[in-house]
């Protein structure tokens, strides 16, 4: 059974991600290429339906479980890990790339598990080495890690409490459909919802992405989430709740995509809004939905990894990525300028681009089911996300008015990286039948008809009109360096600034609480103790809730 | 001329008119198509002449003067969080 654990594509990426620091610098650019390559050529290999089982202190553990939805996220995950490592080429450091083959193995292998025990050490195994690709960009991202790994961890966390409630209820471990009235399926909703960037637990995106390196970025942004997004439509498909969850996401997001000026934050915005459109697929949770949101998942690792791939060859090559600085940069840099508008035709979903065949599976289905509300607020995300990501990025990066800015076009390897995402991105939008047929469930839609591709182009037309008008009339607000204030400001300024209020005007009481909370954890385990005598069993998942909350209010209080 | 006008002045060379006016001539066509191009809708509303492109032109004008709304609540200086205290 031990060489069942080896089958495994992702480990295989992990195994490599260790062994690659230890190679001279030829190799490891050999091993970043060819590992996901062969995990690829391995993935293939493996019969539909497969599902490896072993047992671990009296647990049964689905190491390895490959079914329609589980094959294509692992797919497009090691396409991914490709692209990313065919951008990265360039790299001398060693922390990146292996960090970055670690992270892919992780989300890989986390999306074939067929346990929750499993998926849990994966999960955890992802955040720890993502942290690491936001780190290999250098010191001064130390504390956006911190609060990465607070927020990354925390997930972790839920998914284990759930875990553990789930299992000692059910018996069962498997990763399988939960919905919210499985034992600890709210405490797994959680976790999942962190690491999917549900509103209000959205920040760390938006804080840490842009913190990462010209290649990090480009990497962070293919997995945590749409590991979640599998996580999700695995468990929670056909969760009315996440309906307006989704629908919520694909709308506020674009609102600070407009008046953010880092255009990778702007990126981070259009990434979390997307996430929305999946979310609103598994709540409907319909085949066509479901299919939707892989489709939508697959078209959307591509087209964003472009889109941060162009933005990160602009950062490395201008110096700076905040739209205020930026403008007329096709002149130096023409092929990064054409791969970036094929990725905001795709994100647009401009007919011929990926983005075109996917995000209309969902919103027909939303439609097909009577959700007419969502339908309109979609709509609405659709036109929004063209004007941010479609027009705006592309704009102020390489038109507008002329910086000044004269630099060297992006190096070969991530020309390369950018031309095949791009050639991905425009072949999925040609051949969608092909395509198609990689999904979970039988297709039986035609996205190119008259009347989709009419109202689709009017919809572009008119919101690229809305942008010229107000851009000509100068009611279009300017880049400005700034911040802008998101939910992130209720833990980086006013819970600090509580603590901190907290410990000055109160240092004895202050003491006088913790002495009173290590006093009250002593007779409550003595009460426990008394209550029930045979208390070793007792609610093991309210004991985890507990720790997690004293955890958690301590981390708030001293951080 | 006030610098705001100056930086806008390039949005009215003559090439980037020429490029305006084919936008709004194509705009104008994509609403003509649906006299000859049958939209198939699943929601009755959809169906509405011109639907699609009024409601983009809607949606992009709302969303813009919405967030530049936003700003005058959450916009700080760009070194907001790492001025004082710990970020």
């Amino acid at each position: 059974m031990t060489a069942a654990w080896f089958h495994n594509p992702g480990l295989l990426l992990i195994l490599s991600g260790l062994l690659l620091p230890v190679l001279p610098w030829r190799l490891r650019q050999v091993g970043l290429l060819a590992a996901p390559a062969m995990a690829i050529v391995l993935l293939l290999q493996i019969p539909q339906g497969t599902l490896i089982e072993t047992e671990w202190l009296g647990y049964q553990l689905v190491p390895l479980r490959l079914d329609e939805l589980a094959f294509i996220f692992a797919l497009i995950f090691l396409i991914a890990t490709v692209l990313c490592g065919l951008f990265m080429l360039h790299l001398r450091s060693r922390l990146e790339p292996a960090s970055t083959l670690i992270y892919a193995g992780a989300a890989v292998a986390a999306a074939l598990a067929g346990d929750l025990i499993t998926l849990f050490f994966y999960w955890e195994a992802t955040a720890l080495a993502s942290a690491l690709v936001i780190l290999a960009n250098g010191p001064q991202t130390r504390p956006i890690v911190v609060r990465y790994l607070v927020i990354q961890v925390t997930s972790g966390l839920l998914l284990m409490a759930g875990a553990i409630v789930h299992i000692q209820a059910t018996g069962s471990t498997e990763f399988g459909h939960l919905g919210l009235e499985a034992p600890g399926g709210w405490l797994i909703l959680i976790a999942f919802g962190i690491k999917a960037a549900f509103p209000f637990l959205h920040n760390w995106l938006q804080d840490s992405y842009p913190a990462a390196s010209p290649t990090g970025t480009v990497v962070l942004s293919a997995f945590t989430t749409k590991l979640a997004i599998y996580a999700l439509a695995r468990s929670y498909a056909g969760t009315d709740l996440l309906i307006p969850i989704g629908a919520a996401m694909t709308a506020f997001p674009i609102f600070y995509a407009v008046i953010e000026n880092d255009l990778r934050r702007v990126l981070a915005y259009s990434l979390n809004n997307q996430l929305g459109f999946m979310v609103v697929g598994v709540g409907i949770g319909t085949e066509m939905a479901l299919n939707g949101t892989a489709a939508h998942a697959f078209t959307h690792i591509l087209y964003k990894a472009l889109l941060f791939m162009s933005m990160g060859a602009v950062l490395m090559r201008a110096g700076t990525i905040n739209g205020s600085e930026l403008g007329g940069l096709y002149k130096s840099m023409p092929f990064t300028t054409v791969c970036c508008i094929v990725g905001a035709a795709s994100i647009s979903a401009f007919p011929l681009f990926s983005g075109f065949v996917s995000k209309s599976l969902i919103l027909s289905s939303s439609a097909y089911e009577g959700y007419w509300i969502v339908w309109l607020i979609l709509l609405f995300a659709s036109a929004g996300v063209f004007h941010h990501s479609g027009i705006k990025i592309p704009f102020f990066a390489f038109f507008g008015h002329d910086s000044g800015i004269r630099c060297k076009e992006a190096p070969w390897n991530m020309l390369l990286a950018m031309g095949i995402t791009a050639a991905a991105c425009i072949g999925i939008g040609c051949l969608p039948s092909l395509f198609y047929s990689l999904l979970p469930y039988p297709v039986d839609y035609a996205p190119y008809t008259g009347g989709h591709i009419l109202s689709q182009m009017q919809l572009l037309l008119f919101s690229a009109l809305a942008f010229t008008v107000l851009m000509r009339t100068g009611i279009y607000p300017p880049e400005l360096r700034s911040t802008n204030l998101d939910f992130d400001w209720f833990y980086r300024r006013l819970g600090p600034a509580i603590a901190v209020a907290l410990r000055h005007r109160s240092g004895r009481l202050y003491d006088s609480l913790t002495r009173i909370t290590l006093v009250g954890r002593d007779h409550g385990l003595l009460a426990i103790r008394t209550a029930y005598p045979h208390a070793s069993q007792l609610g093991t998942g309210a004991m985890v809730s507990a720790v997690l909350l004293l955890l958690g209010a301590y981390l708030v209080l001293f951080y | 001329m006030n610098p705001s006008q100056e930086s806008l002045f390039w949005l009215r060379r003559p090439v980037v008119n020429v490029m305006v006016y084919c936008l709004y001539a194509i705009c104008a066509a994509s609403i003509l198509l649906e006299l000859v191009i049958h939209r198939h809708e699943i929601l009755s509303f959809s169906g509405i002449f011109g639907f699609y492109g009024i409601f983009g032109f809607v949606a992009c004008v709302a969303l813009v003067l919405a967030a530049k709304l936003m700003r005058r609540v959450l916009m700080r200086p760009e070194d907001y969080y790492s001025r004082e205290g710990k970020s």
